[in-house]
């Protein structure tokens, strides 16, 4: 690892602006940092370490809105009880990603914001990686394997994946992320915090130099409480999604009257499969509409040959979270 | 106020007092230290092996550590706690599993500079002084519960931690919870059994 300074500011503004200057790189849990460091793919001058900021530990859950500081840890957060009682699939898609070890350590703001496992960028005996070093080429597609690669929003620059299973709830159910800067306080839609790779995949968020983000916003909105994140993998348990879905049903009588699907595994970024959740509106949830929502989420998908297998996959695994979630509502 | 800190160089300084002098408030030492930077016409920032306390199984220790120098490796090369275990160093086997603040973490993922003031407990911290190892450790000798022996450690402090988080209910809430803990030699049945007949005997 190449050495770097190391400071622990205990103020947001001070964090900032240490974070601001040119190759400081702000560190809170550490488990993405840590480990890219460790293999040479970060090498930052300066670490500005955020975790002693304490304010932004803290979690709410209120009757119209949830509210999660940047520093809150996944584990806590997916085991508590209000949490696990009024949207269920934030809690599972915290539990169901990385380890006990991990989620101990990992923060939410440091989970929304970790890097692609992309294999390429991982690995730095690989000159060609744009998002790595740009302008360098891209060894997935030229002629690596796709198989951990994004069907959705890649381009002809770079097709990595976003890994991360928490977002998928958050875009699906309009979350907001609010951030500090050096020019001051922000809110940013979470679904606009993440950029397609386009020409230049090395930028990945719309976050300026030093911008921290302090908390993660939620509407409470019906469909959460009956909600679920369905997550298939290589193994049960400890494994990044090959295919996700984050879903939540409300429902009027027989009828759906509102849905969300964000869908994990798939998309360079943070994904919300729009157009099934539209052809489910107004029309009655059974197995085949469940289906065909599972097909019409994969009708624009650009899979490449590793990649296809991702997109019957996929589909099981949006009408298997419907009808759970539908399960869930006691509606069987 | 300068963003870089300066380069003090000298061994002794504590994190805090440094960051106070250099970032947050301007302290006397950090004060005399960018005074003899800027003398040098040195802007060389403070990436330089510092002295911290970490509180290993309830011993104070004081060690000289880089900023990139993680906990593992300062526990092991370090301390000579060589009881914790490096496998991928990656976050992605376990075996480096220790306790910090009774909360288990990998410590491979963990620089050492960031563990200061925290309550480390590694597994020569389990057994008490008179040699009666933790019950977790007898329940693991008991079951057979490995062979090569390399993640048993980090194995025995996610176990302790996933009994006292309440993970530990059933056999299949226990493989959920221990799955951050591979075991090359697969000796998975036998860890189950022993996590089993410890939370058994702590409700009895
Ligand atoms: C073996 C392994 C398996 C994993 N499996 C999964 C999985 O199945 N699913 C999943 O979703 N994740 C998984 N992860 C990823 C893990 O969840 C993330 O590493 C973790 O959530 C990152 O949080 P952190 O606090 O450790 O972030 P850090 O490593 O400290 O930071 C991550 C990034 O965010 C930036 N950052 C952190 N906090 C802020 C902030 N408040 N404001 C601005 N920037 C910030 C940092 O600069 C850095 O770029 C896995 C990781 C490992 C090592
Ligand atoms: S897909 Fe993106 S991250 Fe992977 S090698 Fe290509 S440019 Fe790099
Ligand atoms: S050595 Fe730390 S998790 Fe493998
Ligand atoms: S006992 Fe050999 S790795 Fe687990």
């Amino acid at each position: 690892m190449k050495n770097f300074t190391y400071s622990r500011p205990d103020a947001v503004g001070a964090a900032t602006e240490a974070a601001a200057a040119d190759g400081a790189t702000i560190i809170a849990g550490g488990t993405t940092m840590v480990d890219l460091m460790k293999i040479g793919v970060l090498e930052p001058d300066a670490l500005v370490d955020i975790s002693g900021l304490s304010d932004l530990e803290g979690f709410e859950v209120g009757s119209d809105r949830m509210r999660f500081g940047a520093l809150a840890k996944m584990s806590t957060v997916a085991d508590d009880q209000a949490v696990i009682d009024a949207f269920p699939a934030l809690s599972e898609s915290l539990w169901k990603a990385a380890s006990p070890q991990l989620r101990n350590v990992a923060t939410l703001g440091g989970n929304i914001l970790q890097r692609t496992r992309c294999p390429y960028f991982r690995d730095t005996a690989f000159a060609q990686c744009n998002k790595r070093a740009p302008g360098s080429g891209c060894a997935a597609l030229d002629g690596g394997h796709t198989n951990l690669h994004a069907i959705f929003g890649g381009s002809s620059s770079c097709v990595a994946m976003y890994p991360g299973d928490f977002a998928q709830a958050l875009v699906a159910f309009d979350a907001e992320v609010s951030t500090r800067g050096p020019g001051g306080t922000r809110t940013i839609p979470f679904a606009e915090l993440h950029v397609a790779p386009g020409d230049d995949p090395s930028v990945e968020t719309v976050l300026e130099p030093g911008e921290i983000v302090t908390g993660i916003t939620l509407p409470v909105i019906p469909a959460m409480a009956n909600s679920t994140y369905l997550k298939a993998r290589d193994r049960e348990s400890y494994a990044f999604a090959s295919a996700s879905a984050a879903v939540g049903l409300e429902m009027d009588g027989d009828t759906v009257r509102d849905v969300r699907i964000g869908l994990g595994g798939v998309a360079a970024t943070p994904h919300r499969a729009r157009a099934a959740e539209e052809s489910l509106r107004g029309q009655a949830l059974t197995e085949e509409t469940a289906r065909e929502a599972g097909r019409i989420a994969f009708e624009d998908a650009e899979p490449l040959d590793g990649s296809a297998y991702k997109i019957a996959l996929g589909a099981d695994v949006v009408a298997g979270a419907l009808l759970q979630a539908k399960s869930r509502m006691g509606g069987e | 106020m300068s963003k870089t800190p300066p380069d003090l160089r000298r061994p002794g300084v504590s994190r805090r007092g440094f960051l106070q002098g250099s970032s947050v408030v301007a302290g006397s030492l950090g004060i005399a230290a960018s005074a003899q930077a800027q003398a040098q016409g040195e802007t060389e920032p403070d990436s330089a092996a510092r002295t911290i306390r970490l509180n290993v199984n309830g011993t104070s220790r004081q060690l000289t550590v880089e900023p990139r120098t993680t906990l593992v490796e300062a526990l092991r090369d370090t301390l000579g706690l060589t009881g914790t275990k490096i496998g991928c160093n990656q976050g992605q086997c376990g075996a480096c599993t220790i306790l910090m603040d009774g909360i288990r973490v990998n410590s491979c993922l963990t620089l050492a500079v960031m563990a200061e003031g925290v309550e480390i407990v590694t597994v020569e911290g389990l057994a008490d002084p008179t040699g009666d190892l933790h019950p977790m450790q007898t329940a693991f000798s008991e079951n057979d519960a490995f062979q090569c022996g390399y993640c048993t450690p980090g194995q025995i402090l996610s176990a302790i931690a996933c009994i006292d988080e309440g993970h530990a209910g059933d056999a299949a809430e226990i493989r959920e919870y221990m799955s951050g803990n591979l075991c090359r030699c697969g000796a998975y049945p036998n860890i189950v059994a022993a996590i089993e007949q410890v939370r058994d005997s702590q409700q009895g």
